[in-house]
């Protein structure tokens, strides 16, 4: 009898130990856990965040470091050239040639058609045909995305400036999580 | 024993007004003096660090462009307004710390400020100025 009741406790604590641990988790990273596609089968809601140090270092150090997602492979193979980088939107991106050459093959084994999350999948799709665009904002999925938003809140507001800065609204953005409910407007925080 | 204590502590304050030389900017030295450069002047890189270019575009380009005048500051990057920690190894430690990344910057830096590589002595001048040295 004494033995059970022992018994009885240890699983009840286990148990207890087990839900409190589980609701902290779950409040905090259930949805982000599913969103991420860690549970097979899902689809991911967002865009695969950046695992690689070298190309959050790299191309990190001046702007957001863009998802690979965000693009496809044939925007990537175009702006990702010692060339393309030495005139990177106006300015001088150079890398030596390994940095460059590994980058690359980051980039471009993460591209958006090699995804499974929605993001990727949709600017796949929105790119499929026509030349590659060299610019986020050019896809049409994304472009369609954002032209509800007035230009007061982006263009001219002195805190956005451009559809470009992600992180400056979209308070996710580097955990590739684009969501409506994690969005918010410096300036327009009732939006 | 107190003297000591205080010898410490001054020594303490002391410390960030020196140039602050790594094995990186030793190396650096040590280059672009085998490229022809013999003594260099952190005055002349203060010098430069605010003269301005007008780039092929038309605007006008300087180091000040994204980087601070005052190196214990922290500048922003003109164009994706990203911010650029402080230049100082005074206040931001990890600068000049690493030989490839000094070099990456320079050629970068040096190309799209004043469309053309920076010289030896330019390179040894700014160093000089950027570590805190006179």
């Amino acid at each position: 009898m004494i033995m059970q009741k022992k018994t009885k406790f240890i699983a009840l604590l286990s148990a207890a130990l087990l839900l409190t641990a589980s609701t902290a988790i779950a409040e905090e990273d259930f949805w982000d856990w599913i969103g991420h596609g860690t549970v097979q089968g899902w689809r991911g809601v967002g865009v695969k965040p950046v695992d690689n140090k070298q190309y959050k270092e790299e191309c990190g150090s001046c702007h957001f470091a863009y998802q690979p997602g965000l693009l496809p492979e044939k925007s990537w193979e175009k702006l990702l050239t010692a060339a393309g980088l030495h005139d990177h939107f106006g300015e001088v991106a150079d890398l030596d040639k390994e940095t460059l050459q590994a980058i690359r093959e980051y980039v471009l084994a993460n591209s958006a058609e090699k995804s499974y999350y929605k993001i990727a999948r949709k600017i796949t799709i929105a790119t499929e045909d026509g030349p590659a665009p060299l610019r986020i904002t050019e896809v049409r999925y994304i472009k369609r995305k954002h032209n509800d938003i007035p230009a007061k809140m982006v263009k001219d507001n002195k805190d956005v400036k451009s559809l470009s800065y992600c992180n400056a609204c979209h308070t996710k953005a580097e955990k590739g999580i684009f969501k409506e409910d994690t969005v918010s407007i410096p300036n327009y925080p009732d939006y | 024993m107190k003297k000591l204590h205080t010898l410490i502590f001054c020594l303490t304050l002391a410390a960030p007004a020196v140039a602050l030389a790594t094995p990186a900017t030793d190396a650096e030295f040590a280059q672009f003096k085998k490229e022809g450069a013999t003594t260099f002047s952190a005055e002349n890189g203060k010098k430069n660090w605010s003269k301005e270019v007008t780039s092929k575009d038309g605007d006008k380009r300087s180091c000040t462009s994204c980087h601070d005048a005052d190196l214990t500051k922290a500048g922003q990057h003109n164009k994706t307004k990203k911010v650029i920690d402080p230049m100082a190894p005074s206040v931001n430690a990890d600068r000049y710390t690493d030989q490839k990344k000094i070099e990456k910057w320079f050629k970068r830096n040096c190309e799209w400020t004043w469309g053309r590589e920076c010289t030896a002595q330019e390179k040894g001048d700014f160093l000089k100025f950027l570590m805190g040295g006179n």
